[in-house]
């Protein structure tokens, strides 16, 4: 699926809530149903700087697609982090690149995004593209 | 609700809370469509109409810089600015003008006295000591001082209740020790310090005394005479004045002996290429054109809160603390985080196993503004094994029906992450 597709259902679905706290309850479901990053890969070095709760974010190549798991210990960050794994993982490095996270603020986010929210939320976004980018040069190499 | 917020106060200033309330602007405004709860207020205080107007009645009327100018607007405001000083040293009761520093909060008061009394004064070998519940502003500049200067920093342990462990205190006390740097009152436990007795102690052995009444001069009476202290340092913004600006009251006899701060206007009685000679504190101490709009409205500030009489404001608050201290109690799952025999009016909780963040996220969603976090307390909540708090701070404009509020926002906050 592409990633628009992919924000475009997590737009739809939200598009169901009509008060803050159906929406707060469904992010918080997403958060305790997010597939958990492997133990192993909670390090320091996955730990996103400048966020209040703790978030890791790992990401796997394979030589064409990224592969992203993530955790946090506060619910709500876990079930943002959960729709950005959703639309990001399993992308290649350039659909990454080119993609916005602008569906959030669609949905009624915004406050997440901002960044006085320390929630890790714009960090979150900002490694997931560093690790696109990343790849993308990795990929680039291979070829050449 | 309105009545239990007015029937403990046939006290003249605090009678009637919705007058108070309607001198607080910001109070009337909505967030979320809901009626705004202000429960940060050790993050920052609110400011009345006044403290607001006294900002704006400033540059439309007396805007001049002070000190230098013979034109009568320079001397208008000259003369305000020194008032406003004047005030304040009151208010501490300092002995004269001479020992009020204006700065431009309790940071700055603290770096300026690690830069200056702490560059003169520390050697290698020599000792600072703090508690384990300092703000990271009384922790920092101390940790710079003593890199530079090769003194070591202690750290003088809590009890499980959040106050100071005394016995510690005076073990770690000892004739190497130059400085005690321990705060009035904890911005994230709320616990009192025993400041006075602290001093007494600390100057047994010859120790210096830097208390930071961040927290301190908007709850209770500040006499830094009584309490005998050397520095006190303290920020406007937080007892309903602007921010950027503040205080250091020190003793004279010791910024009389510091080397100057910064350098420039002001703090100069003679310059040449060759020589400059300074000016007496506290003149010495404040280089540059001063904050003076934020001066003259801390004034102002003070002023407003001496018209409630702090011991009414104190009365108050420790009433909205005893009920959110038992309402919070009653919520099961719910811990209270600092538990001191003496405690101003900050509340430090946690819910179940939540993460703060997430609670404060669901509590903001209320319209309540509470803070999440560490507080600038990280050693302190390393102490206490946990990674923050939610933290609700009162000041006497909040009411007993906005602690009811807390509590059902907590209660929805459980069910939702249960
Ligand atoms: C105990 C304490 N000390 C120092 C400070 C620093 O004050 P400011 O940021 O106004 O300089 C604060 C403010 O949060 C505080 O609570």
């Amino acid at each position: 699926m592409k990633i628009e597709e992919k924000t475009q259902a997590i737009v739809n679905e939200f598009a169901n809530f009509d008060d803050w706290m159906d929406k707060y309850n469904y992010l918080i479901e997403l958060g305790k149903s997010l597939p958990l990053i492997e133990e192993r890969h909670k390090t320091e070095n996955n730990l996103i700087p400048g966020c209040q709760s703790r978030v890791w974010l790992h990401a796997d190549f394979d030589g064409e697609i990224v592969h992203f798991t993530a955790d946090s210990d506060a619910v709500i960050t876990k079930g943002i982090a959960n729709l950005l794994i959703r639309t990001f993982s399993d992308q290649r490095p350039q659909e990454i690149l080119d993609s916005s996270a602008n569906f959030l603020s669609e949905i009624g986010l915004t406050e997440h995004l901002s960044p006085t929210r320390s929630n890790g939320m714009l960090s979150m976004l900002k490694q997931i593209k560093m690790y696109a980018l990343a790849f993308k040069a990795k990929q680039q190499m291979g070829q050449s | 609700m309105g009545n239990r917020d007015t029937v403990h106060f046939s006290t003249a200033g605090l009678a009637d809370i919705e007058a108070i309330r309607a001198d607080f602007p910001i109070l009337r405004r909505e967030v979320y469509g809901k009626p705004l709860v202000y429960f940060d207020n050790a993050a920052t205080t609110q400011k009345p109409q006044v403290v607001i107007d006294a900002l704006t009645g400033y540059y439309q009327t007396m805007n001049a810089n002070v000190h230098r100018g013979v034109h009568l607007l320079s001397q208008e405001a000259t003369s305000a600015f020194e008032k406003a000083r004047e005030k304040l040293a009151l208010f501490v009761n300092a002995r004269s003008v001479r020992e009020m520093v204006f700065t431009r909060g309790c940071t700055e008061s603290i770096n300026l006295v690690a830069a200056t009394w702490g560059q003169q004064n520390l050697r290698p070998g020599d000792e600072i000591l703090i508690s384990a519940l300092e703000h990271h502003s009384n922790i920092v500049p101390w940790q710079m001082l003593c890199e530079h200067s090769g003194a070591r920093l202690i750290v003088c342990p809590l009890h499980a209740d959040g106050s100071l462990n005394m016995e510690e205190f005076a073990r770690l006390l000892n004739t190497h020790t130059r400085l005690v740097a321990i705060s009035h009152i904890s911005n994230s436990l709320g616990t009192i310090n025993p400041v006075k007795e602290i001093t007494r102690m600390a100057h047994k052995t010859g120790a210096k005394v830097l208390i930071d009444g961040a927290q301190a001069l908007a709850h209770l009476v500040v006499d830094v005479q009584d309490m005998d202290c050397d520095f006190y340092t303290f920020s406007a913004h937080k007892i309903y004045g602007p921010m950027g600006i503040g205080g250091l009251y020190g003793k004279e006899e010791l910024l009389l002996e510091m080397p100057p701060y910064q350098g420039g206007g002001e703090m100069i009685a003679n310059v040449t290429f060759e020589h400059t000679s300074y000016n007496e504190p506290p003149f010495k101490f404040e280089a540059g054109t001063p904050n003076v709009a934020g001066a003259l409205a801390f004034g102002v500030a003070i002023d407003y809160i001496q018209k409630l009489g702090i011991q009414n404001i104190a009365k108050r608050e420790n009433q909205l603390l005893d009920y959110a201290t038992q309402v919070l109690k009653s919520i099961p799952g719910v811990v209270i985080i600092g538990n001191a025999e003496h405690k101003a009016s900050v509340i430090s909780f946690l819910i179940d196993e939540t993460h703060p963040y997430d609670a404060g996220t669901i509590i903001d969603h209320f319209g309540i503004a509470v803070r999440t976090g560490t507080h600038c307390t990280q050693p302190l909540m390393d102490s206490l094994g946990i990674t923050g708090t939610i933290r609700a701070s009162f000041a006497f404009y909040n009411t007993f029906a906005e602690i009811d509020l807390l509590a059902k926002a907590i209660n929805k906050a459980k069910e939702m992450f249960l």
